[in-house]
């Protein structure tokens, strides 16, 4: 910015705006609330040290996420940004919840339908596994559903923890151990 | 008797704050209470980001009953911004967005596969149930 017109850090400040003012990019005279605001805050020469520290391509996100702060602990001056990651860690914790119930919700429906599509499944590769003890229908019809494309592996693995995957493999042991008593005759 | 923060001007009883600026550590010390000696790098971080006296304006500003929080979430931001000099807590507040936005992606795509299983079962049931 000129001399004929001083960025707004300058006017809040009254001083001159030199030519290489380095709030000037970032604070313009029409804004005169968002330096007000940081300065406020921050302090103008702790805004400046931590401009310099900075390459100049980073500068404008530096002032944007500093603005933001500003405000947040303007609006909050218990809490600022803190605030705000409190509310959205919660957030993150109910839905994380809410994923696992939806994904027990899938297991449940698996237990359910394997007797229902036990004759019609062809032989897979999953019995070759070592996990059953002859190529009966059945049984590969267990093994077959939960290696299917109706699930696919990936999803075994689409959970953000490792316990679904881990539950998923338990539950195979368990249908296996079953069939082995109840269906061999 | 009485030692520890009860002693003025005792050069072993100073909080972070004033031992860091070198001052008489007062009895009614802003700092005292929220920047202990024992941990001075809480107060460095909050020191280099906002400055002491922009620190006790701000405290000064809440309630005493509400200064340990401000202290607590002052310090919190100061850190994350000499982590992230650019982004500071705002990069975190970010992620959780993010992370949040993907949650309900799955939690939907979750939802719909459970909606598909139920109809597939429903579907095979009928068919059982007809023969």
């Amino acid at each position: 910015m000129g001399g004929n017109s001083p960025c707004a850090s300058c006017k809040l400040l009254r001083r001159r705006c030199a030519k290489d003012c380095i709030f000037a990019p970032y604070f313009p005279s029409d804004d005169p609330h968002r330096f007000a605001i940081v300065h406020k805050v921050f302090g103008a020469s702790n805004i400046s040290k931590m401009l310099q520290e900075l390459p100049i391509h980073q500068r404008a996100d530096a002032v944007n996420s500093l603005v933001y702060e500003a405000n947040a602990r303007v609006r909050d001056p218990v809490y600022g940004c803190v605030g705000a990651i409190s509310y959205l860690q919660n957030q993150v914790a109910q839905l994380q919840m809410q994923l696992a119930v939806v994904q027990a919700e899938i297991l449940c429906i698996q237990v359910q339908q394997e007797p229902m599509i036990l004759p019609s499944q062809p032989p897979v590769a999953a019995m070759e596994a070592g996990m059953m003890d002859g190529p009966m229908d059945h049984k590969s019809g267990l093994g077959g559903f939960l290696h299917s494309n109706v699930l696919p592996s990936q999803y075994l693995s689409f959970s953000s923890s490792s316990n679904v995957t881990t539950h998923v493999e338990s539950l195979k042991r368990e249908s296996l151990s079953f069939l082995g008593h109840d269906m061999v005759s | 008797m009485p030692i520890g923060k009860f002693m003025m001007s005792g050069a072993g009883s100073r909080c972070a704050a004033c031992r860091y600026l070198r001052r008489r550590c007062s009895k009614d010390c802003i700092f005292s209470p929220h920047f202990p000696s024992s941990n001075p790098q809480r107060f460095a971080y909050v020191h280099k980001i906002y400055g002491a006296s922009n620190v006790a304006k701000m405290l000064q500003r809440v309630s005493e009953f509400e200064r340990s929080h401000a202290a607590d979430s002052l310090h919190l931001e100061a850190k994350c911004r000499v982590e992230d000099p650019v982004y500071g807590c705002v990069g975190l507040i970010s992620r959780l967005q993010r992370q949040i936005h993907n949650l309900e992606s799955e939690i939907a795509m979750t939802r719909a596969l459970v909606m598909m299983y139920e109809s597939s079962l429903d579907r095979r049931k009928g068919s059982a149930n007809g023969h």
